[in-house]
């Protein structure tokens, strides 16, 4: 475990990664970044804490078997996601002029809606959940693993 | 020997296969680099809604490659949880 001032700085930083790395994650059809970016910010603040305090205080917060439960319903959403389409073709986007995610935005440079795309920004927090929920639990076994600790089953 | 030469020739047959694959399809530089970017650029707006056309692209157009790449993940994050848990048991038991 680090000294107080870091750790201080790290409880200070923690919420703003994570807002950035969701506000990425939600934006990934208007700007630049997507699922997998926004994940990977949302991850490097877990690494951040993971530095601050050590595996065993981070342990009694994230757990592993949440964390699986998380990346497997990630991947769930997603496939199921890419079936809804099947009636035309597989990952076929249903949802382009729906009522979810429905409007489309005119041809060319605009300030752009959140409320575009169809299923695409759903893709893209389907994503984001699994890169999040699985590069932290690689972290987190891997630095309990090296750390000679109890990996919780 | 016998070993070696059955590999041989495997391995002729297969990059036999692969010249003769290579061959059956689109002749090189055939579309045009640009005809596809052009296509994706006018149409990913009105046909996904999406104003980012890398997201249209990564996750309407060519979906079935977002998906080999998020189970490549899924695999990854797989096996290294298995792999720390079972050299972690295999330490208790001995």
């Amino acid at each position: 475990m680090l000294s107080k001032i870091v750790r201080t700085v790290t409880n200070g930083f923690m919420p703003i990664i994570i807002i950035f790395g969701l506000y990425i994650i939600a934006h990934g059809h208007l700007t630049p970044g997507g699922g997998f970016q926004g994940g990977a910010v949302v991850v490097s603040g877990v690494v951040m804490l993971l530095v601050a305090f050590n595996s065993q205080e981070l342990k009694k917060s994230l757990r592993e078997r949440v964390l699986s439960i998380m990346e497997s319903s990630g991947a769930l959403i997603f496939i199921g996601l890419a079936f809804a389409g099947i009636g035309t073709v597989f990952a076929y986007n249903l949802l382009v002029g729906s009522p979810i995610f429905g409007h489309i935005p005119p041809t060319g440079p605009n300030p752009g809606d959140i409320w575009t795309g169809g299923v695409i920004p759903l893709m893209n927090f389907a994503v984001g959940l699994k890169v999040i929920a699985g590069l932290s639990a690689v972290v987190l076994a891997l630095a309990l693993f090296s750390s000679g600790e109890e990996v919780e089953e | 020997m016998k070993r070696q030469v059955t590999g041989l020739i495997l391995l002729l047959v297969l990059v036999a296969f692969l010249v003769w694959g290579m061959h059956l399809t689109h002749p090189f530089g055939y579309p045009g680099a640009s005809d596809m970017d052009d296509y994706m650029i006018e149409n990913a707006q009105e046909e996904t809604g999406s104003n980012n056309v890398v997201a249209a692209v990564l996750f309407d157009y060519r979906l079935l490659d977002t998906l080999g790449e998020a189970t490549i993940l899924f695999t990854a994050v797989m096996g290294v949880l298995l792999l720390v848990r079972a050299s972690k048991r295999k330490e208790n038991n001995s």
